[in-house]
């Protein structure tokens, strides 16, 4: 390699460090303001409800579909291998603690990321490059409180709903992939998993789900909020942000799995 | 009461390497409409930025009705805010809010207005700028024209003393700038305004200005009225206006 070419891959390396690091460094920021201004008057009880219905319904059938099919390969794949073990009888439950642990809060966070952190890249971005953040703003309105704490908070509080949903769904998925190879009662499927399930497998994933639904709102926001250069500022704010966010959702599960299992011992 | 509405002492704002305003100093006396000129690039919208307070000079002083804003705290500043109108370039409604809820949207959320208050002033201004029969469309449903009725409503929705136009007229044909002009005319009028108008448009300027400014090289370069600085016998004045006058 030529040092010309060295050198510019290294200032690009250089320039990608400090992108990175700047985004660390403006998202700790715009989260710390985020938690300042989580206790101003008003509370817009209303705006977060919105925000709430709006995410919760746009996300709902991907999240149908993905929790099906989960719960469907899941027990497709770990049929043969139960049977090899003769372990046939714990699937049900081994399915339903894979999903309800880690496979749901993980894969559902991840297509919340897709669904809506670029949504509020590209929503937040085009109100800061139309000017409208500015419009409120000389109109005496605080923009952060009104766009980017009324999101946040819905998104925080969506996803372990869409969460437990996705659980339900897959573990019916899994059901279905039972019935296609053998013939299994209900009832039967449910006992099994009910008594396998514990307190331990539920809480953790629901809980953790609380943060990544927190990650996905305030990556989305901060990209949005933050966004400039116009309709190419828009479009990378929305491209980055679901990278950013699914990174940090899996990051974030690394040390939530660690200390879900230091509080809830398996 | 003050006699001046802004008084601004020794603005200086720059961007990096770049000097945008360059130790300006300016007044604007309480009912007079003032029109900023000057080339693109030339700072006059970061002026009107930093009298609102959405940007932060690097150095001097911004005084409205004798209040210095740069040293408000935030609270302060919204109080004053209440207090000015600002009308955008691209008019920047809140595109997911139809032509009435953005009218009410600063009522509601800075006033204890009634439901049926809020509903009266937002006839009332729509009817001002006549565009009372626009009040439930979305703002994509509207014309270029239309868009910068709806934010011309909203900006005085609220009776400031103080409007700052960003470009009021760009974009739009010569019969439809007229008219807008003559709207904010007539609005500066009824409601007694004091108005900054930024603006490269000469059948706007000579309708509303009483007095104007002409930005160069980030300096006051130009003041009088728009009759002496249109038939100033300076060069670049001249080209300017000729090209100005020529494109209107």
């Amino acid at each position: 390699m030529s040092p010309e070419k060295r050198t510019l891959k290294k200032s690009i390396t250089f320039k990608k460090l400090n992108e990175f690091f700047s985004t660390i460094g403006g998202l700790a920021s715009f989260s710390g303001y985020f938690f300042k201004s989580l206790f101003v008057l008003p509370f817009d009880i209303h705006e977060i409800k919105k925000h709430m219905d709006e995410l919760g319904v746009k996300t709902l059938p991907i999240v149908s579909i993905t929790g099906l099919i989960i719960g469907l390969v899941m027990t497709m794949q770990s049929q043969p291998i139960m049977v090899r073990f003769g372990a046939e009888a714990f699937l049900p439950g081994m399915v339903a603690i894979s999903v309800i642990r880690e496979l749901g809060p993980v894969i559902t966070a991840l297509i919340f990321a897709g669904r809506v952190s670029s949504g509020i890249g590209a929503e937040l971005g085009s109100m800061r490059v139309t000017e409208q953040i500015d419009a409120m703003e000389v109109s005496a309105i605080n923009p952060f409180k009104f766009l980017v704490v009324t999101r946040v908070i819905a998104c925080t509080m969506i996803l372990p709903l869409l969460t437990i949903y996705v659980d339900f769904i897959a573990v019916i998925g899994g059901y279905f992939a039972l019935i296609i190879t053998q013939s299994m009662n209900f009832q039967y499927y449910v006992d099994s998993v009910l008594t396998s399930i514990q307190f331990g497998d539920v809480i953790p994933g629901v809980l953790k789900t609380f943060v990544f639904g927190y990650i996905v709102g305030i990556v989305g926001a901060y990209k949005g909020y933050t966004a400039t250069n116009g309709t190419e500022g828009v479009g990378r704010a929305s491209t980055t942000s679901v990278v950013v966010s699914s990174l940090l959702i899996l990051l974030f599960d690394t040390v939530l799995v660690k200390i879900t299992l230091w509080l809830w011992p398996t | 009461m003050a006699d001046i509405m802004v008084k601004i002492k020794n603005l200086t704002k720059g961007f990096d390497s770049n000097l945008v305003l360059d130790d300006i100093s300016l007044k604007v006396n309480v009912g007079e409409n003032l029109v900023v000129f000057g080339r693109s690039g030339t700072g006059k919208s970061v002026l009107l930025k930093c009298i609102i307070g959405l940007m932060i000079p690097d150095a001097g002083e911004i005084y409205i009705e004798d209040k210095n804003v740069l040293q408000m705290e935030i609270n302060k500043l919204n109080n004053v805010r209440k207090q000015i109108g600002f009308l955008f370039q691209s008019g920047a409604l809140y595109d997911s809010m139809t032509v009435r809820e953005n009218l009410a949207f600063p009522l509601i959320r800075n006033f204890n207005f009634t439901v049926k208050e809020v509903e009266e002033k937002v006839i009332y201004a729509l009817e001002m700028v006549s565009l009372k029969d626009a009040i439930d469309k979305m703002p994509s449903e509207l014309s270029g024209g239309m868009r910068k009725r709806a934010a011309l409503a909203r900006s005085i929705i609220t009776e400031p003393k103080l409007m700052l136009y960003d470009e009021p007229t760009t974009g739009l044909d010569p019969l439809t700038t007229k008219e807008i002009s003559e709207l904010i005319l007539d609005l500066q009028k009824k409601l007694n305004m004091t108005s900054i108008a930024v603006t490269h448009d000469l059948i706007c300027a000579n309708i509303i200005a009483d007095r104007a400014i002409f930005l160069k090289d980030s300096k006051i370069k130009y003041e009088g009225t728009i009759q002496e600085l249109t038939s100033s016998k300076d060069t670049f004045l001249r080209n300017f206006f000729s090209t100005e006058s020529i494109i209107s």
